[in-house]
C-alpha cells in the first residue's frame, strides 16, 4: 500500500506561497469531523503584506489591455477545467455534497471564469458613453477599476462563492485581498495555485485563510485599500462604519447572488469609478 | 553594405490537390475545379469547386437545419465556448494560417503573421464573450438570432474578413453560409478544419467556394435571413437591389477613397509614417485606404520630399521573406485596372514617382506609387485605384480641407493629423466618415465599431454595434 | 553654419525657446510602433556576419564605476585589442570609455593601438557642480590625452526652460576639448533622456546640443532606471538626419546603457539603416555605449562560425 504525499496549504500572497508571518495554522475538518489538513492561519500582518503586494501589482493589471485581461481569466478558466477532479474531491469532502453536485459546483466555477473573462473588453461599450453637452465641447465617459478591493467570501461556499466574490473585482483591473471562507478554505487556496499557472501577474489576487472576525478589521480599516466587499464578513454593519472611515465603497453582504456561473455586471460596476473628460471642438 | 540577406519564413502550410466544399460538417467531393494560385509566382496551390446553385442550396438547408434542431437551442454560453475554441484553435495554428494567407493571397508573411491572424483570433475572442451578454447589445432583454446568414467575404483580407462576418454572427446564435473570394479561398478552407476540431456542432458554419455567381446565389437564396457582404461598391449595389423586397437584412462594407489629412502642425515624421502605412500597407488593397493625401499647402513640398526618401526604403518582393514590406498584386486583372487608372492619373496632369525595385520576373507586382499635382477634378482623386498608388492634393485651411475630403460618393473612413485637439475634434465632427484616425491608421480592433457612410455601405463591424445586424428585439 | 543663422536671430532664452518649439511634435504612439516595427526586420547569414562585426566596430567599450582601478581598465583594454583570442581576425571596438582619472592607465595599457580613448567629463553623471569644476573635469581628461570627451547636459537647466544655459554650457566644454598641440577632442553631449521623460524634450534637447556644437549626441549616463530605447534612438537619428538636410553637419548618435544583447544591436542597427541611412552606419557616425555586449556579439559570431551555440566559459571575461 503506497503512502500519498499530502499537501500543505499556505497563503498565496504576490504570487508565493508563503505560510502565515505568525507561524500559526488552525485544523479544516470534513463534515464528519476528521482531520482534514492544517492551515495557515492569516494575521494582520498578513493583511499588510497582501494589501501592499495587491497596491504594487494594480497599476500593471490596470495598464494590461483589456484583451490581455480577457485572456488571463480565460486561461485560468482552462486550468480550472484541467485539475477540475482535485476540486471535486476537496469540495465534497469538506461540504457532504456528492460527487454529481461537486461537479456541478465546479463547472459554474469555470463557467463563471468564463463569463468573466468575456467582460474585460465590453465594459465601457456598455456602461460607458459619449455625453451630448450643450457645447462645442467632447465629452466622454469611460470606467476605471477603483484600485485595492479587500473581500471576504462567502463562509458556505467552498469554491463558487469563492470564485464570484474574485472574479468581478479583477475583471476590470482592480487587484484583491481575499478572505476564504474559514472553514471551507481548501478549495480557495488550490485555486491559487490555478491563478500562479495562469498568467495572472503575482499580486492580483492575494488569498489569506483564517478567521474573518480577526482579520476584518484590519482589512476594512486599512487606508490603503479603496473598496470592501463584506460577503462574508459577521458585523458588517461595524464593518461599514469603519470603511466610512476614508469612504470607502461598499459592497454589503447578500447584495448579489454567489452561486451561480455568471456575475452579475453590476457587481463588476460597484468596483469600478466613472471618469467623465472635456475637450473643446473647435477650428 | 547592410543589404538583408534573404530571410525566407519555413513553409508551415501544406495544401490537398483539390478540396470541396464544407457542408454539414464534412468536406464534399470536389467537383467543377478551377485552380487558385500563388500571385507572387503564379505556381497553381490547388484545385477549388466552382460551387454551383445546388451547393448553395444544399448548404443553406445544412445551416437552417443545424439552426432549428441545435444551435438556437444551445445556450448562449455554450455557444460562447465554442467560439473561444475556435480562437485557441487558430492561435495555436497560427503561422500555418499566416503562411497559407500569405501564399494564396500575395501580401507580406510579416502582415499575415503580426496583423492578419492576430486580428482575426481577437475577433473570435472578443464575440465569444458577447454570446451570453446579448441583453445588453442595446435591443433590451434577450434578443433574437435573425436565423441563416448568407456572408460573402473578399480577397484583400481573407481570414480576417471571414472572422469578422462568422464570430458575430455565431455569437448572436445565427448559422452560416460563406462564400470566400474567388482567388482566396484557402484560408476558409483551414478555418473549416478549425471548426471541425473545435467540435463545433454540423452545419452551423457551411463554407461554399465559387465565384461571383456562387454568391449571387447564395445572396438570392430564399431560406437566407441576413446577407453580409464586403467587397467592390459596385457589387454591394447589385446586391442591395437583389435583396429588394425581401425580408432579409443586409449589411454592406464596400468601397472608398479616403482623405488622409495633413496638417502644418502635425507630428511630421509619424504622419510620414502614417500616409505611407495609410495606402501602402496590403499593397493598397484595403478598402479604407488613405488613397487621398491632403496636405496642407504650406508643407507640402518638404513633405513630398519626406515621403518620397521613406518610401525608397520599403521593400517589395517575396512575400515569404520575412523583410518583404511590399508584396503582389492579388490577380492579372486587379493589376490592370491599377495600371489603366494610373495612366489615366498621369494623361491628366498627375506626375507619377515610385522608388526603384526590383521587380521579380513571376507574378503580379506593383511598384509603390505617388501621383502628386492632383486636382479634385482629376479621376485618380475620385476613383478607388485598390493598389499602392497616392493620389496628392493640397490645401490651405481646415474648412478647405473638410471640403475636400467630403468630396466624394465614398465614405469609410478619414485621417486627421495635428497636434491640437480641437481641431482634431472638430474635424472629426465634420468629416463623413465611418472611421476617423487621428495621428494614427488602419488601427483596428473587434470592440471598436467599422463601417461606412454613403456608398461605402452601411452597418458596422466590431464592437457592441457590430452584433446588431445580427440580433432582433426579443418578444 | 552658425547658431544665430540656424536658429533666425540673435541668441537669447526667448529666441532658443520658440526656435525649439517649433520644431514639429512627437507622437509616442506613433514613434514607438515604427520602433517596434523596424525590430521585426530579419536579419541573418550574410547580413548577420556583416552586422556583428560592424557592432564591435561601433562599440564604445565601458567601464564606469566608483571602484574602478588600474588594473580594471588595464583589463578591459587587453580585452578590446584581443576580444577573441581564436580569431586573430575578429574586429575591435572603436574606443574605451572610462573615467577621466583613468585615461592614463587606459592609454598606458592601449599603446600603439587604434582603438581611442573616451573619458566621461562635466561631474557625470548628474553634471550637478559649479562650470568651474566641470570645465576642469574635462580639460583634465584633455590633457591626459582622451580623444573623445562624454559630457552630460544640465537636465535641471533644461528642465526650467534655462536653455540658453544648457547651450552655454556645452559650448564652453567644447572650447575646452581644444589642444594647445594636436586634433581637438571629439565632443559627445549626454542628453540623459530617461530623465528628460518625453520624446518631445529629447527632441529639443538633441537639436540644442547640435547646434552648440556637439560631435554625437548620446542617450545616457547609463546610471538611471531608463537608458536607452530603441525609440529613443529613432527619434535621434531623424534629429541628426534633418540636422543634415538642413546644415550640411553631420552628427553622430549614441544610444548606451541597456544593449546588451546582439540581437538587440542588430536592431538598433536596423533603426540606423532605415532611417538616417547607411551613410551613418561607421563608427565616425554611430557607437554603443555597452560592457555586456561585446560577450554577447561574440558568442553570436562564433555560433554563426561553428554552427553550435555557445556558453559564457568560451569568451574571455572583461
Amino acid at each position: 500500500m503506497r503512502l500519498d504525499v499530502k499537501k500543505t496549504y499556505k497563503l498565496f500572497i504576490a504570487g508565493k506561497f508563503p505560510r502565515s508571518e505568525s507561524g500559526r495554522s488552525y485544523q479544516v475538518k470534513d463534515t464528519k469531523a476528521n482531520h482534514v489538513a492544517n492551515v495557515a492561519l492569516a494575521s494582520r500582518k498578513d493583511v499588510r503584506d497582501a494589501v501592499q503586494a495587491a497596491r504594487a501589482a494594480q497599476p500593471g493589471w490596470a495598464g494590461a489591455s483589456a484583451y490581455n485581461r480577457g485572456q488571463v481569466l480565460y486561461r485560468i478558466a482552462e486550468m480550472l477545467e484541467g485539475r477540475r477532479e482535485q476540486f471535486v474531491n476537496e469540495i465534497s469532502s469538506l461540504t457532504g455534497k456528492t460527487q454529481k453536485q461537486a461537479d456541478a459546483e465546479v463547472s459554474a466555477a469555470i463557467d463563471s471564469w468564463v463569463w468573466h473573462a468575456g467582460w474585460t473588453d465590453k465594459i465601457d461599450s456598455v456602461a460607458g458613453s459619449m455625453n451630448p453637452v450643450a457645447g462645442p465641447y467632447f465629452n466622454i465617459s469611460t470606467n476605471q477599476p477603483t484600485g485595492v478591493v479587500g473581500a471576504f467570501a462567502p463562509q458556505g461556499s467552498a469554491l463558487v462563492g469563492f470564485v464570484n466574490t474574485i472574479a468581478p473585482a479583477i475583471v476590470s483591473g482592480n487587484t484583491v485581498v481575499v478572505v476564504t471562507s474559514e472553514n471551507l478554505s481548501l478549495p480557495a487556496l488550490t485555486l491559487g495555485e490555478v491563478l500562479a499557472t495562469s498568467d495572472l501577474p503575482g499580486g492580483v489576487v492575494n488569498i489569506l485563510s483564517g478567521k474573518e472576525a480577526e482579520l476584518s478589521s484590519w482589512l476594512v480599516g486599512h487606508m490603503d485599500v479603496n473598496a470592501v466587499d463584506l460577503e462574508g464578513t459577521s458585523n458588517p454593519t461595524e464593518l461599514e462604519i469603519s470603511a466610512a472611515n476614508t469612504v470607502k465603497r461598499v459592497i454589503r453582504p447578500g447584495t448579489y447572488p454567489r452561486e451561480g456561473a455568471k456575475g452579475n455586471l453590476q457587481h463588476i460596476l460597484d468596483l469600478m469609478e466613472v471618469k467623465t473628460v472635456w475637450h473643446p471642438k473647435g477650428h | 553594405m547592410f543589404d538583408y540577406a534573404p530571410a525566407p519564413e519555413a513553409k508551415l502550410a501544406s495544401f490537398q490537390k483539390s478540396y470541396g466544399h464544407f457542408i454539414g460538417g464534412k468536406f464534399t467531393k470536389p467537383a467543377n475545379p478551377y485552380p487558385t494560385i500563388n500571385p507572387a509566382t503564379e505556381e497553381v496551390l490547388a484545385q477549388i469547386s466552382h460551387g454551383t446553385a445546388k451547393d448553395v442550396d444544399l448548404a443553406v438547408k445544412a445551416a437552417r437545419s443545424s439552426y432549428e434542431k441545435v444551435w438556437s437551442k444551445l445556450s448562449g454560453a455554450e455557444r460562447g465556448k465554442y467560439l473561444y475554441r475556435i480562437a485557441r484553435i487558430m492561435q495555436e495554428r497560427a503561422r500555418e494560417l499566416a503562411v497559407a494567407e500569405t501564399l494564396n493571397n500575395g501580401k507580406p508573411i510579416k502582415e499575415t503573421r503580426d496583423f492578419d491572424v492576430p486580428t482575426a483570433v481577437s475577433w473570435f475572442f472578443y464575440y465569444a464573450g458577447w454570446a451570453d451578454k446579448l441583453d445588453h447589445a442595446g435591443l433590451g432583454p434577450n434578443p433574437q438570432a435573425l436565423g441563416v446568414a448568407a456572408q460573402v467575404v473578399p480577397w484583400n483580407f481573407p481570414l480576417m474578413m471571414l472572422a469578422w462576418k462568422i464570430a458575430p454572427a455565431l455569437a448572436a446564435g445565427n448559422t452560416i453560409v460563406l462564400k470566400p473570394s474567388e482567388t482566396t479561398p484557402l484560408s476558409a478552407l483551414l478555418f473549416a478544419e478549425i471548426c471541425q476540431q473545435a467540435e463545433l456542432p454540423e452545419g452551423v458554419v457551411n463554407i461554399v467556394t465559387g465565384f461571383g455567381d456562387t454568391g449571387a446565389a447564395l445572396v438570392g437564396h430564399k431560406d437566407v435571413n441576413k446577407v453580409a457582404f464586403t467587397g467592390s461598391t459596385e457589387v454591394g449595389k447589385i446586391i442591395a437591389k437583389q435583396v429588394a423586397g425581401s425580408n432579409k437584412k443586409v449589411t454592406l462594407e464596400l468601397g472608398g477613397k479616403a482623405a488622409n489629412i495633413v496638417f502644418d502642425d502635425a507630428p511630421i515624421d509619424q504622419a510620414i509614417e502614417g500616409v505611407i502605412n495609410g495606402i501602402f500597407f496590403n499593397q493598397g488593397h484595403v478598402c479604407c485606404a488613405g488613397s487621398r493625401l491632403l496636405i496642407q499647402e504650406s508643407i507640402h513640398d518638404e513633405f513630398i520630399k519626406k515621403l518620397k526618401r521613406r518610401m525608397s526604403t520599403l521593400r517589395l518582393g517575396d512575400p515569404m521573406d520575412k523583410n518583404t514590406d511590399v508584396g503582389a498584386i492579388n490577380s492579372a486583372d486587379q493589376l490592370a485596372k491599377i495600371k489603366k487608372l494610373v495612366k489615366k492619373g498621369v494623361s491628366e496632369g498627375g506626375e507619377l514617382w515610385q522608388p526603384e525595385c526590383k521587380i521579380p520576373r513571376n507574378g503580379f507586382w506593383f511598384a509603390p506609387a505617388i501621383v502628386d499635382n492632383v486636382s479634385p477634378a482629376n479621376t485618380v482623386a475620385r476613383e478607388e485605384i485598390f493598389g499602392p498608388v497616392l493620389s496628392v492634393i493640397t490645401f490651405r485651411t481646415p474648412a478647405e480641407a473638410v471640403t475636400k475630403a467630403n468630396n466624394t460618393e465614398y465614405g469609410l473612413s478619414a485621417g486627421i493629423w495635428t497636434e491640437k485637439g480641437s481641431k482634431m475634434l472638430k474635424l472629426a465632427d465634420q468629416l463623413n466618415a465611418g472611421v476617423i484616425w487621428s495621428n494614427t491608421f488602419n488601427q483596428f480592433d473587434p470592440t471598436s465599431p467599422f463601417g461606412g457612410f454613403k456608398e461605402s455601405g452601411y452597418g458596422r463591424e466590431g464592437g457592441r454595434q457590430g452584433l446588431l445586424s445580427y440580433l432582433k428585439a426579443g418578444k | 553654419m552658425q547658431a544665430e543663422e540656424i536658429v533666425g536671430s540673435r541668441l537669447t532664452n526667448q529666441s532658443l525657446s520658440r526656435w525649439l518649439h517649433s520644431l514639429p511634435g512627437v507622437d509616442k504612439v506613433g514613434l514607438e510602433a515604427r520602433a517596434a516595427s523596424l525590430a521585426t526586420r530579419s536579419i541573418k547569414t550574410t547580413s548577420k556576419v556583416w552586422g556583428l562585426d560592424m557592432a564591435i566596430k561601433m562599440m564604445d567599450l565601458t567601464t564606469l564605476e566608483g571602484m574602478d582601478t588600474p588594473q580594471r581598465v588595464r583589463s578591459l583594454c587587453q580585452k578590446a585589442m584581443t576580444p577573441d583570442m581564436d580569431d586573430p581576425e575578429c574586429p575591435t571596438p572603436a574606443a574605451i570609455c572610462v573615467y577621466g582619472d583613468m585615461v592614463p592607465h587606459a592609454k598606458a595599457a592601449l599603446g600603439k593601438s587604434k582603438i581611442y580613448v573616451a573619458a566621461v567629463a562635466t561631474a557625470f553623471p548628474s553634471g550637478r557642480a559649479s562650470m568651474k569644476v566641470k570645465l576642469q573635469d574635462t580639460k583634465d581628461a584633455v590633457a591626459f590625452g582622451a580623444d573623445e570627451i562624454d559630457m552630460v547636459i544640465d537636465r535641471g537647466a533644461f528642465l526650467s526652460g534655462n536653455y540658453l544655459e544648457v547651450f552655454k554650457q556645452i559650448q564652453s566644454v567644447k572650447q575646452a576639448c581644444q589642444r594647445p598641440k594636436g586634433k581637438p577632442a571629439h565632443l559627445k553631449v549626454i542628453l540623459e533622456t530617461g530623465e528628460l521623460q518625453t520624446y518631445d524634450n529629447i527632441r529639443r534637447a538633441s537639436y540644442l546640443a547640435m547646434l552648440a556644437g556637439a560631435d554625437f549626441i548620446k542617450t545616457s549616463t547609463g546610471k538611471v532606471t531608463v537608458n536607452a530605447t530603441l525609440p529613443i534612438t529613432l527619434l535621434m537619428l531623424e534629429a541628426v538626419r534633418d540636422w543634415f538636410d538642413q546644415t550640411g553637419e553631420l552628427i553622430g548618435v549614441k544610444p548606451a546603457g541597456g544593449i546588451r544583447t546582439a540581437k538587440d544591436a542588430l536592431k538598433y542597427l536596423v533603426v540606423v539603416k532605415e532611417t538616417a541611412g547607411e551613410r551613418w552606419l561607421t563608427p565616425e557616425l554611430f557607437r554603443f555605449g555597452a560592457s555586456s555586449l561585446l560577450n554577447d556579439v561574440l558568442m553570436q559570431r562564433k555560433k554563426l562560425l561553428t554552427k553550435t551555440y555557445l556558453g559564457p566559459d568560451y569568451v574571455s571575461v572583461d
